[in-house]
């Protein structure tokens, strides 16, 4: 089976891509040559290929357009950051961080689920906009959800007074002003974020690929070319839509997770629809339904602004430009075939060496 | 006992009676033929027997089991396979893909185990495959089992669909406008094929066609339909010299 | 009587929103694309008149025909240049990403030219307020001026739709293109023109939203375009009365959220009752829904 080798080759470049990134960055790191810069880019980077990757099953393989995928992020990171903050140091860090891991993701997939049975009956840019609207829904019930933790247990409240709490409780969540302190739970394996990142990343790579390469994945595939076709053979189209999403959420979760306990206070602003839509252009400029293409995409496209910091102003202005010159030179089929023009005439210089045609 | 058995169908669009009373009995093994000029509701036929639409009115029995109002993924389980007059494949999927596709229902395994790689992914993909190359074989397609389906010339592409249709095991196969876009060799092939469908997969099989000499090739009996009705029924020579038929074709 | 005050409220935002929403709704009708960069060019047109009356000491009926004439031209540029080259591209995402980099774009010249803080902005329609019921109901002159001039909008266009030869290309365009096209009728130049359209009733849209909420950042737009998108998929995309009715319904649930419920949900209410709706009618209040032909 010629396919199946060149399927799973494809798939072991895409972890080799990352680990050769893990080992490159330990070797800058240990010759002094990773800037503090560089250094602090690392697990965000690592945040984002999970969103960027799980956001590609939703839009690269079932084909719904989906501008919520922040909001997934927000539930994984505020259920395992409480989880963490309740827990304490009860638990040593290790298991804790796992525990927090598989919190986030259970929650957001549940979320995912939850939100996908109604949201999937709408097609296109319907979907789009109801995503969007859900994302901005979680943002706002979280801003004013206050919870505490006491003797007598957990309390959940919307507002700080009614959190009644008993005097040895403490606030974890405070509505807007998010929740402190959780990265500092976690002192001991600070340093081996990174390291927890890339194994994060390769864990979304191992479901991802597996999935799409599975009975489930060609189903899945189905629904996005050619929905009635996929009816008339029977093909179950809301399950397998539903499946993609929830499990797009569930990693998105746990990208949430990464986010929440990498940082000393997480503030639920930041997961506004302009965080999904930074996403949705690291899929997009990647190659919607590359895997490959969305790691990729996100390293040059995260790094590119923070390497341009030394403009300050101009940054965000080059970005755009960049970002729209980008998107007409891949896309614009004007753009195409004058790449394809200048491709054969490169190749007709080129000394005799075709291949079969 | 017949393989299909349609009664009194009917399906109205705003006001408009796009079929009415309807009637077709398929005997098991039959390659039937239902013709009529564009526009007299073949496929709206095809779509009511498929589920895309609910009929108004009538039944449709399929080897016993009444299949009327279900849904499109219900009655392909429990026998009905199709093919598109426009083309529907999944046209970034590989061929072989497409067909594997087609065999969902019948070779499975659990989403769990397609992540995690047990035993049982491995070996229900390779009986996949081996079932999946044995069909393209059929029609011809396994030297191109690894092409994108949407690179495929016309021709195959049909054939393609097909193939996908009968990996659903369907106990009835609709074919909509097979030859369509064929040139006359490839629609000469084409006949030799169905009939090869109808033998080796002991197969019913009702198809709508334009090309006569395709119809008259292959189909048993003839249905002509005309602005939603049933114009003429019966063997295909007798409804092919119907006055009626000769009429609705050409025009008085 | 605080009632008939949130009412008034309501319907001066929805009307803001309305004609936004009627930007978005004709493009996307047209042009099959959602503009994520509708939104800021309304703040670019308050920008302008703002720049107009205060640093060029332009009058009021001056600066707002500076303002709209500047973000017609912007509009036409952008579709020209950023958009024509992707209509057939192999995925409609293209558009929709290039959209979100001019958006940036706009946001980031401003940021540049214009500075993150604040202005606040003049006072161009001075239009004295009403008193109703013995004062106890009082109607600013803004947003009396708001909502009349939505009213003239939605009517001027609906007779230019439906009575003048452009408004039948567009709605030839917008109901299939290749025929259209074959029909004889300039695809490219109606899409200019509905860009246009769209964008000159944006620059109204940042005079009177301006007006009515005096602070303008690189980021006003953001929002408003927002709400008004989701105004004009709640009205039925593609609409020009759901356009208006989305857009006042949303202004109205937006007003009402704050005032009863929490201003601090009002948001969540908008959106929660926008998914309610698409659920109920998919194609919103006026939509079409079209199923595809097998």
């Amino acid at each position: 089976m010629k396919k199946m080798s060149k399927t799973s080759k494809n798939n072991l470049i895409n972890y080799g891509i990352v680990i050769a990134f893990y080992v490159i960055v330990q070797i800058l790191s240990a010759t002094g040559n990773l800037s503090n810069l560089l250094n602090g880019l690392l697990v965000p980077l690592c945040i984002y290929i999970i969103a960027a990757v799980s956001l590609n099953l939703v839009v690269g393989f079932s084909g719904e357009l989906s501008l919520g995928h922040a909001g997934f992020m927000c539930v994984g990171a505020f259920s395992s950051a409480i989880f963490s903050q309740v827990a304490g140091s009860s638990i040593p860090s290790v298991p804790r961080l796992i525990l927090a891991i598989l919190i986030g993701a259970v929650v957001a997939a549940i979320f995912g689920l939850l939100i996908g049975i109604p949201v999937l009956r709408l097609r296109g840019d319907y979907l789009a906009i109801v995503t969007l609207a859900f994302g901005e829904i979680i943002k706002n019930l979280i801003n004013i959800l206050y919870v505490g933790v006491d003797s007598k247990g957990l309390h959940v409240a919307t507002s700080s007074a009614s959190l009644q709490l008993e005097s040895d409780g403490t606030q974890i969540l405070k509505g807007a002003l998010g929740i402190s302190g959780t990265s500092v739970l976690y002192k001991d394996i600070k340093n081996s974020y990174f390291l927890i990142g890339i194994i994060l990343v390769l864990i979304t790579l191992f479901i991802v690929q597996n999935l799409v390469n599975s009975r489930s994945g060609r189903a899945i595939t189905s629904t996005r070319d050619n929905r009635i076709a996929a009816e008339s053979i029977g093909i179950n189209v809301t399950k397998y839509k539903l499946m993609a999403f929830t499990i797009s959420a569930a990693l998105a979760g746990v990208a949430g997770v990464l986010y929440a306990h990498n940082l000393a206070s997480l503030k639920v602003s930041t997961f506004d629809y302009n965080m999904s839509i930074l996403i949705l252009v690291y899929v997009v400029l990647g190659g919607i339904g590359s895997v490959r293409g969305s790691i990729i995409a996100t390293i040059i496209l995260y790094v590119l602004p923070e390497m341009l910091r030394g403009f300050s102003t101009y940054r965000m202005l080059i970005y755009s430009v960049v970002l729209i010159a980008m998107m007409l030179f891949n896309w614009a089929p004007a753009s195409r075939a004058f790449r394809e023009r200048l491709r054969e005439r490169i190749v007709s210089y080129l000394p005799k060496k075709k291949k079969e045609v | 006992m017949a393989m299909l058995e349609i009664n009194n169908l009917g399906i109205s669009f705003g006001g408009l009676r796009a079929v009415d009373n309807f009637n077709l009995t398929i005997e098991k093994g039959q390659l039937y033929g239902l013709i009529g000029p564009n526009g007299a509701g073949k496929t709206t036929v095809f779509n009511l027997l498929t589920g895309v639409y609910k009929p108004s009115s009538g039944k449709v029995i399929l080897d016993g089991a009444d299949i009327t109002g279900k849904s499109t993924v219900e009655i392909n389980r429990i026998g009905v396979a199709r093919t598109f007059q426009n083309i529907r494949l999944f046209k970034a999927m590989t061929v072989l893909d497409n067909v594997k596709t087609g065999l969902h229902n019948h070779y499975t395994y659990s989403t769990f185990t397609g992540i995690f790689r047990l035993p049982k992914y491995f070996k229900t993909e390779k009986e996949m495959n081996e079932r999946a190359i044995e069909l393209l074989k059929v029609f011809d397609l396994d030297g191109e089992a690894e092409y994108l389906a949407g690179n495929l010339p016309y021709g195959k592409q049909r054939k393609l669909e097909i193939a996908r249709a009968l990996a659903t095991e369907p106990k009835l196969l609709l074919l909509d406008e097979p030859a369509a876009g064929m040139n006359p060799n490839e629609t000469q092939e084409l006949m030799g094929t169905i009939h090869f469908v109808r033998d080796h997969f002991d197969m019913t099989i009702l198809l709508i066609e334009h090309d006569m000499r395709l119809v008259a090739g292959i189909c048993e009996e003839l249905t002509v339909l005309n602005f939603g009705e049933i114009l003429c029924q019966g063997r295909t020579t007798q409804v092919l010299n119907d006055p009626r038929v000769i009429t609705a074709y050409l025009g008085e | 009587m605080s009632f008939l005050g949130y009412l008034k409220d309501g319907i001066s935002l929805g009307s803001v929103y309305a004609i936004i929403a009627l930007g978005y709704t004709m493009v996307y009708g047209i042009a099959k694309m959602l503009n994520f960069a509708h939104g800021d060019v309304i703040m670019v047109g308050a920008f302008v008149i703002l720049t107009a009356i205060t640093k060029a000491g332009l009058g009021p009926v001056p600066s707002v025909l500076l303002g709209v004439i500047f973000c017609t031209a912007l509009g036409i540029t952008i579709e020209a240049v950023a958009y024509r080259p992707l209509r057939k591209a192999a995925s409609s995402l293209a558009v929709l990403i290039t959209a979100i980099g001019v958006s940036y774009l706009l946001q980031n010249l401003a940021l540049l030219i214009f500075g993150a803080d604040a202005k606040s902005f003049v006072t161009v329609i001075d239009v004295p307020s009403v008193s109703l019921f013995d004062g106890q109901l009082v109607i600013k002159g803004i947003s009396i001026v708001t909502i009349v001039a939505c009213i003239v909008i939605m009517t001027v266009l609906t007779l230019f739709v439906n009575r003048t030869k452009p408004g039948q290309a567009m709605k030839a365009v917008s109901e299939d293109r290749d025929a259209a096209q074959l029909m004889g009728i300039n695809v490219n130049a109606t899409i200019s023109l509905t860009f246009a359209i769209g964008s000159g009733l944006a620059a109204i849209a940042g005079l009177l939203l301006c007006s009515s909420y005096p602070s303008l950042t690189p980021y006003t737009g953001s929002m408003p375009g927002i709400k008004a998108f989701v105004a004009a998929v709640f009205g039925g995309i593609g609409s020009i009365p759901g356009a208006m009715v989305g857009g006042i319904l949303l202004g109205v649930i937006e007003i009402f959220g704050k005032a009863y419920i929490s201003s601090q949900i009002a948001d969540a209410i908008v959106f929660a009752v926008l998914i309610i709706v698409l659920l109920v009618r998919p194609a919103g209040l006026f939509g079409k829904n079209i199923q595809e032909k097998v």
